[in-house]
């Protein structure tokens, strides 16, 4: 694991941060880096895409992270990467292509929290209605209160 | 996708037809909940799948960020609810971790118990479901008949049978009442008496093995592309099982064997299961025979609440239980993954904490969700019927799916 992550930051430079969290190695970088850090995690034997999720931090600017975390197979451990992204229209590149398992694990997070996935092969509403409005889980989103049912027939 | 969307629409230059365009679900008996495939048929031939879900979406994870730590683990019950037990574990371990607590060994042990109880009974549901889609309709009442043994010992102890969030941060709801013991050992002497029942039912029945055996098949490197996790991996011959990987709640202290199978198909997955309940077995008798003696959750009153009894007694006794009960417990902020192995896989639980009595996010790693998604992969070119083994073999409950 140690040398992977040194190997990382030889490649990488400044544009990744390693840091550990309660014993779980955490690597930050720029939205822009992630499809190449990816790509070399892959290479180097992390052939799991275990999830993609975001954190909506209302307050902070940019607003949002979005978390992966891969698993390598031989260390037996976990990685957790970290993206901040932010703007009216936040939006990451699409692992979609390096990983089958992101391709729902996008739609998701795009459903969820609005987070567009460039590149993406399909990117649309996985959970919610395919017409729904607003992203669930942003913490502006209110949690209780009523809408309007949706009309029972489809035109 | 514009690709699925055009083989949808496609005509076949051989036949000069369109394929025919069906749904599977939402309210099919063999989709096991309501998930709905969207299917291109020609003629038998599956040219184009895509699974659509949602339909059982209730909101899980923004709910729990309204819930106070404790509150949070009754919605956890809801996901997996065939073993909602696995999935307090994931989320009370993860809860433990951010507060830097251990629970003792006997509370461990117990929770290890429970955790292979409802695995148990988690195969059982599968196996007598996934045999009913095959047309074997005996299985199901032989399985469901050992399943309620499982769901009387959960019910013995935390007093509900389906939704039990037995687990509490910090320990259990209660400790094992008395006669739990000779009961659940009554259930280990009994059950394997009952699994040779299923095998002879199963195993040399020639429309079981014809429909199951080379099945949609997925190879190792597929399976891993995929995401997949648990008995679904294990049957295509990766060893990864995370109590072994990355033991946590003691299971390093067991013997127990990882199953694995090398075809991959529908059968391997049948047969993994079937011997996982074996080594559950196995991790149940040792258990119960090495049980420590002692506390069964954590000291002090600032995790866990006082006892009901010392409430009545000691005024600081009842600050905490006040404190604990309409603020919850303060979890230092911070971020932290965990996972646990599920029936169906790698349960995994980002935890992120602000510093108050209540989760900033819970976000669950479903196994079914990673699972389910490489179905078009499965049944692709292959016929009907097949879709409903592979559907069956993947296992999944939509409540995760969705959650």
């Amino acid at each position: 694991m140690k040398e992977i992550l040194q190997d990382l930051e030889g490649a990488f430079g400044d544009r990744v941060t390693v840091s550990e969290a309660l014993g779980q190695t955490v690597v930050e970088l720029p939205a822009g880096e992630i499809v190449s850090v990816v790509t070399f995690l892959k290479s180097r034997g992390f052939s799991m895409l275990i999830d993609i999720s975001a954190v909506d931090r209302l307050e902070r600017d940019p607003r949002f992270d979005v978390v992966y975390h891969l698993y390598h197979l031989e260390e037996k451990d976990w990685l957790r990467l970290k993206v901040q992204v932010g703007g009216d229209t936040p939006s990451v590149p699409s692992i979609a292509h390096v990983y089958a398992s992101a391709n729902w694990a996008e739609r998701e997070c795009y459903d969820m929290f609005g987070i567009r996935f460039r590149g993406h092969p399909d990117l649309k509403r996985i959970l919610m209605p395919d017409d729904w409005e607003g992203h669930p889980l942003r913490k502006d989103y209110p949690l209780t209160g009523t809408r309007p049912l949706p009309p029972l027939v489809h035109e | 996708m514009a690709e699925l969307e055009t083989t949808f629409g496609q005509v076949d230059p051989k036949t000069g037809l369109k394929p025919m365009v069906i749904n599977l679900g939402p309210q099919h008996p063999s989709t096991h909940g309501v998930l709905r495939v969207r299917l291109a048929l020609d003629g038998e031939q599956v040219r184009a799948c895509e699974p659509i879900i949602g339909y059982l979406h209730t909101g899980i994870e923004k709910n729990c960020e309204d819930l106070t730590w404790n509150q949070a683990i009754t919605l956890t019950d809801r996901m997996d609810y065939l073993s909602p037990i696995t999935n307090n574990f994931g989320y009370v371990l993860g809860v433990e971790k951010l507060l830097g607590v251990e629970v003792p060994k006997r509370c461990q042990y117990i929770r290890v118990m429970f955790a292979e109880l409802s695995r148990i009974a988690s195969h059982l549901v599968w196996l007598g479901t996934s045999a009913m889609d095959m047309g074997a309709m005996s299985p199901f009442f032989y399985t469901m008949q050992q399943r309620e043994h499982i769901l009387d010992l959960i019910e013995m102890s935390a007093g509900a049978r389906m939704n039990p969030s037995y687990f509490r941060v910090g320990g259990l709801l209660n400790d094992l009442p008395p006669g739990f013991s000779e009961k659940l050992r009554a259930f280990l002497d009994g059950f394997p008496r009952w699994l040779q029942e299923y095998y002879a039912l199963l195993d040399r029945n020639p429309i079981w093995i014809e429909r199951l055996k080379g099945t949609s098949p997925m190879t190792a490197e597929q399976a891993l592309e995929y995401g997949w996790t648990g008995p679904l991996l294990r049957a295509s011959g990766v060893p990864r099982d995370l109590r072994k990987t990355n033991p946590y709640s003691s299971y390093e202290d067991f013997d127990f064997d990882v199953v694995t199978e090398t075809a991959g198909d529908v059968y391997a997955r049948y047969h993994v299961r079937m011997r996982e309940m074996q080594e559950s077995l196995k991790i149940i008798r040792q258990a119960i025979d090495n049980l420590p003696e002692g506390e069964w959750h954590v000291p002090g009153w600032k995790v866990y609440p006082p006892d009901k009894a010392e409430i009545g007694r000691n005024m600081e006794a009842l600050i905490y239980h006040f404190k604990l009960f309409t603020e919850g417990i303060r979890v230092p902020a911070g971020e932290v993954y965990s996972a646990v192995e599920g029936p169906k896989g790698e349960i995994g639980y980002f935890l992120v904490s602000d510093g108050s009595g209540k989760p900033y996010r819970v976000r669950v790693r479903g196994p079914s969700f990673y699972n389910l998604q490489a179905l078009p992969v499965l049944v692709q070119d292959k016929i009907l019927a097949d879709v409903v083994a592979a559907i069956g073999s993947i296992d999944i409950v939509l409540g995760e799916v969705d959650r």
